[in-house]
């Protein structure tokens, strides 16, 4: 049986979020949750793996709560987490601009941007604990923008209409984060949180059908051991990375969720991953990653390619009627403003075309010669002088003098592990927050948001669902000499030995490159059913020449980054090949997922609700073997889908 | 272009550690100083050795996981992070000489990669504002001037790459302690802790064996984020006012 | 392989953080901050009276008496309240205690600072400025300097003309060597490079410093060092050139 002939499982559903009017759900489900005896809290031990805004702000919470947590990260410092490099802001309904925002425009705003894919009870939530997090991040001293009076400033953000977007410059992330890492730093002094840096989830341990704990390594060390606990949280972040080329750090990866996967949590809507139009494209092969820059640049820049193809002319040197302002041209309605994914796929067209700008064709030009003319030099630069600055430093360009040239990337993944309203998976016991689940932003998140539901998830969703769980079910511990522990550790070991013993003659890199150009070529911007063949053909051939060929010097007993390289890898094998399986099935185009087969005459988008409203759940059933696919089907009572136009 | 490295190698802590001669070639002027030694870590890889380790995550300077001091200077030649760092800065046939931070505080963990778990420790004796979540009340409940806001922000922006503590002759690290004692103090949040805060982390500081501040700059002119030297003397200030 | 099974046993059970400490002179010597502000604080002391010396000294140019009288009557300060002489010995007490702290302050501070690094740079280069770089071996030589003026001076065990109570004819006295001139010379030069950093520094330590007062301290700084080695040097290089005899 072909990887490619899933099967239909009985469909999930959520069972956790209560009925009733959907306003009133949170506060009935923390009503009906259970609660834990302060002074038996210290009894229970939860792991939270990862330190970014969900995992940091979870495990602040529940040390502060009196859980013991140990909590793990494989950076150095719980303080590098990716979540530091978010730049536009935080949405939050607070309506301080009496501009018409409410809890209510927010849902329906973030259910819109979704494209109908995700769960009405859960986006609800999160536009209702938005205003907390803004209180609790500044009773935290996170230093957002204030105007002269004092208040906070707020901006608009990604094409909605009210300005709810909270920011600290452009570095609204890292403020957030390190609000949450300084929380969480007093809890590791207090001795309250138990904090392993430089240590690397690799499996998941299910004891008695319940998530018992991790088994991890030690980076420095290479030690690999099993941690125990009452519960396990995953907040380990986005797969972006399995595309090699993407705005992701170096070192986010997918393993523990997949390896999580693996242990039987449903892995939803894989294929939805979000494209960036406005990074700095690359500059050769040895790129190693993409700079995203703020998509507020397209407010006056003009994009722009040649006209004919291989035209390798310097930009000044074409003249205007030999310029083709693309996006101006096909949506004069938004031009330049289009949303992010139109933006997108239109900049690969041309450059499938041959009509790309800069080194391998793989760029469009933004071009601000207008905007200066028209504004002046230091208008421009007061707008936009940082920006301009970072974009000189790294292609040692003027943005002034000639034209920035962008590319669209990976910028963030919609999918993640399936999670129910209280977000735990579908092992009980584990629980997934932040990008790591695939809850909120159904097919598309809006700018500003994905903080927003860091944050929503680990300061106020998690702690009291986490609450409830532990009240309600007897755990006894799991004794240290568990078989299951012995053999997952080992499982981990052997696989790391494997990869070591292979001794071939190709890099962990270059296997991670193939496999990334692969994606991104079949199953990035635009997917269609040929090209997700092709790739799912050729996935497996690369994960076979992996085990022969791949080459990791030193050993396991040490630090070695070439083989954390090559442990992750394996797990993108699988993921990747999900992802185009799923976005082969999903035979619609919706949000971030492009079919070009279903597209609207005008080559728009079309969704298919009538036979794809659902998220589609995936059963893991072994390496290379079909999965099973669990629809959870979308019931929109309160926003009625309606279909996109820009032109 | 082609460039000489002689790179710092040391298998652990307790191990001695010296420079290593390596050559390579077809480098890019467009390649960022990370890339080059990827270049170079991918060779040494097919040849079975080692390759050199460094921390690194994000690669866009904000994430302060990379950090080397190249030919003597913490971050290299331009005031940005290593990772933002680009070959076009260094000519063909250039030796470039490649070391970890240097600081007791900071012990190597392999090669280019140190230990800064001190700084974290700094932040958890006080850079904080105790504010359990839940327990926060409306955002705008306390105005805050737009110029403490502004104050507070410019030193909120370290990144705790530790280039401080590399640049300074005596291995301080008041200039990061400082960034976070003065974020924290001038903000009416921050205001019931400002004592204890400073008192706390200057004493962490201390214990951890950072060398004492004299003033000479170097941490503020290697700082990639511009934390300005000024806030040492507001740190001294609220020091010695708590 | 190891196992084990996270970890109730080993917790610590610290509390967070207390609040104030007690506050004491005790403490505030014991933290690296604290230390430079006694540091500060006794060079600006010694600041303040290295400036009356040397506007003191300039007496020289209006010649014997005016000097010698001088130097008489600093002792005579503050009577009938003090006995003669004693605003003097309260004086040199205060210098001698300033002296102390800031020489072990300094002392304490750079065993500290070099600690602080074991293991040096291979590729070392060139850091700060001149006057930071030589501050502490510019203090080292002032204060074998100090020892040296008092023996000169003071008690005028070293002086070729050592005429107690006439200081005009022990300067001329001293600087008409060419070895006590040249002494007196180069501690001078030393005295500005350490005045140049160190008033500034000074003022950064104590918390004086802002980005608004920043450069206007600098010049300040650069201004003072200026004058008082100016002034210091003014009267062995009359000597020298004959101008004073």
């Amino acid at each position: 049986m072909s990887y490619l002939d899933y099967t239909l499982g009985e469909p999930v559903a959520d069972t956790a979020a209560p009925a009733g009017p959907i306003e009133q759900r949170w506060q009935q489900r923390r009503f009906e949750a259970k609660l834990v005896n302060p002074a038996n809290r210290r009894k229970h031990t939860v792991i939270v793996v990862g330190t970014g805004l969900a995992g940091g702000a979870a495990g602040a919470t529940l040390a502060e709560q009196g859980y013991h947590v140990v909590q793990f990260c494989f950076q150095d410092s719980p303080r590098r987490a990716h979540s530091i490099a978010a730049q536009g802001g935080i949405n939050a309904a607070k309506n301080y601009r009496n501009d018409g925002d409410s809890v209510r425009r927010l849902f329906y705003d973030t259910v819109k941007g979704g494209d109908f894919r995700a769960r009405e009870s859960n986006v609800h939530r999160l536009a209702e604990v938005s205003v907390e997090i803004i209180d609790q991040c500044v009773a935290q001293g996170v230093p957002f923008a204030r105007e002269y009076g004092g208040l906070l400033d707020t901006r608009s953000f990604g094409g909605v209409q009210v300005s709810r977007t909270f920011y600290a410059r452009g570095q609204t992330g890292q403020q957030l984060l390190l609000g949450a890492y300084q929380a969480l730093s007093r809890q590791i002094a207090a001795g309250n949180v138990e904090m392993h840096p430089r240590t690397e989830m690799l499996d998941l341990l299910v004891v008695d059908g319940r998530a018992r704990g991790i088994v991890a390594r030690d980076l420095v060390t290479g030690e690999i051991r099993s941690y125990t606990a009452d519960a396990v949280v995953l907040a380990t972040g986005g797969y972006g990375n399995v595309f090699y080329l993407s705005t992701n750090a170096k070192n986010s990866n997918a393993t523990a969720i997949w390896r999580a996967h693996r242990r039987g949590a449903l892995f939803a809507n894989p294929c939805f991953t979000q494209i960036h139009p406005t990074c700095i494209p690359r500059s050769g092969d040895h790129q190693s990653k993409l700079t995203l820059m703020s998509e507020s640049l397209r407010n006056d820049g003009r994009i722009w390619v040649p006209k004919a193809k291989g035209d390798t002319r310097p930009p000044a040197r074409i003249p205007e009627d030999e310029r083709d302002y693309y996006l101006e041209r096909i949506y004069p309605a938004f031009g330049n403003l289009v949303p992010r994914d139109i933006a997108s796929r239109a900049a690969k067209v041309v450059c499938d075309e041959g009509r790309g700008v800069g080194p391998g064709g793989q760029g469009v030009y933004l071009d601000f010669a207008d905007a200066i003319a028209r504004l002046g030099r230091d208008a421009v630069e007061a707008k936009y002088g940082n920006l301009f600055e970072m974009y000189e430093r790294i292609t040692a360009e003027d943005p002034y003098t000639v034209p920035m040239r962008i590319y669209p990337a990976i910028h963030y993944t919609m999918g993640g592990l399936w999670v129910d309203y209280d977000l735990q998976t579908t092992i009980p016991g584990l629980f997934a927050i932040g990008e790591a689940n695939f809850s909120d932003h159904g097919a598309n998140r809006l700018g500003a948001s994905a903080l927003m539901q860091g944050l929503a998830d680990g300061y106020f969703v998690l702690p009291p669902t986490l609450n409830d769980y532990l009240g309600r079910t007897k755990l006894d511990a799991v004794p240290a000499d568990h078989p299951e522990l012995t053999a997952v550790e080992a499982e981990s070991a052997d696989r790391l030995n494997l990869i070591l013993a292979v001794d071939g003659d190709r890099t962990p890199d270059s296997f991670h490159r193939e496999l990334g150009e692969l994606l991104w070529e079949e199953c990035g911007m635009a997917r269609e059913e040929a090209g997700l063949r092709r790739a799912l053909a050729r996935i497996p051939e690369i994960r076979e020449e992996f085990w022969r060929r791949i080459k990791v010097p030193g050993t396991g007993e040490e630090l070695n980054q070439a083989l954390e390289k090559a442990n992750r890898l394996v797990d993108y094998f699988e993921l990747a090949e999900l992802m185009c399986l799923d976005a082969l099935h999903r035979a619609e185009s919706c949000g971030g997922h492009f079919r070009t087969e279903s597209a609207t005459p005008d080559g728009e988008a079309a969704r298919r609700d009538e036979e794809f409203g659902y998220a589609a759940a995936w059963e893991f059933t072994g390496t290379g073997t079909a999965p099973v696919l669990h629809k959870e089907d979308l019931v929109f009572e309160h926003v009625h889908p309606t279909q996109r136009s820009y032109a | 272009m082609n460039l000489t490295l002689r790179i710092w190698r040391q298998q652990g802590p307790e191990t001695p550690g010296e420079m290593t001669e390596y050559r390579v070639s077809g480098i890019s002027e467009d390649m960022s100083f990370l890339e080059m030694l990827d270049t170079l870590n991918e060779e040494l890889i097919l040849r079975g050795e080692r390759p050199v380790a460094f921390d690194h995550d994000c690669r866009e300077g904000i994430c302060g996981a990379c950090g080397m001091v190249i030919n003597g200077q913490a971050h290299g030649p331009e005031r940005t992070t290593t990772c933002q760092l680009h070959m076009r800065h260094f000519d063909d046939g250039d030796t470039i000489d490649v070391e970890p931070w240097r600081a007791g505080a900071f012990p190597v963990v392999r090669d280019l990669m140190v230990d800064r778990s001190a700084l974290d420790r700094i932040i958890g004796s006080g850079g904080y504002v105790t504010a359990p979540t839940g327990s926060a009340p409306e955002a705008h409940a306390t105005p805050v001037p737009k110029e403490a806001a502004d104050l507070a922000f410019e030193h909120a922006e370290c990144i705790g790459c530790g280039a401080c503590v590399a640049a300074c002759p005596n291995g301080s690290a008041m200039l990061f302690t400082a960034a976070k004692v003065v974020h924290l103090n001038v903000l009416p949040q921050g205001a019931p802790e400002r004592a204890s805060r400073v008192r706390n982390m200057v004493e962490t500081m201390d214990a951890e064996g950072f060398g004492g501040c004299t003033n000479t700059g170097e941490c503020a002119t290697a700082c990639p984020k511009g934390i300005p030297l000024t806030g040492i003397a507001r740190l001294n200030r609220e020091f010695l006012r708590s | 392989m190891v196992m084990a099974s996270a970890t109730r046993t080993n917790r610590t059970t610290r509390t967070p953080a207390p609040g104030r400490h007690p506050s004491s002179l005790a403490s505030l010597w014991r933290s690296s901050v604290g230390k430079k502000a006694v540091m500060a604080v006794s060079g600006l002391v010694m600041l303040a009276y290295l400036v009356a010396h040397m506007l003191g000294n300039l007496k020289v140019f209006s010649g014997p008496d005016d000097i010698n009288g001088y130097a008489h009557w600093l002792r005579t300060l503050g009577q009938p309240f003090l006995h003669y002489g004693w605003f003097l010995w309260l004086a040199r007490l205060v210098l001698l205690a300033a002296v102390l702290a800031h020489g072990t302050a300094a002392y304490q501070l750079s065993r500290r600072d070099l600690k602080a690094r074991p293991v040096k740079y291979v590729h070392q280069r060139q850091r700060a400025t001149y006057a930071t770089r030589t501050m502490r071996w510019g203090g080292v030589i002032l204060g074998l300097f100090i020892v040296w003026h008092i023996l000169d001076l003071t008690t005028l065990t070293v002086n070729p003309a050592a005429e107690e109570g006439h200081p005009y004819q022990n300067i001329v006295a001293s600087f008409s060597t060419w070895y006590s001139g040249g002494i007196y010379c180069l501690a001078m030069l030393a005295l500005g490079l350490h005045v140049r950093h160190g008033f500034w520094s000074a003022a950064q330590t104590l918390g004086a410093n802002n980005p608004r007062r920043d450069r206007g301290l600098k010049l300040a700084a650069n201004g003072l060092a200026l004058l008082l080695t100016a002034g210091f040097l003014s009267v062995p290089v009359a000597v020298m050139a004959g101008l004073v005899r």
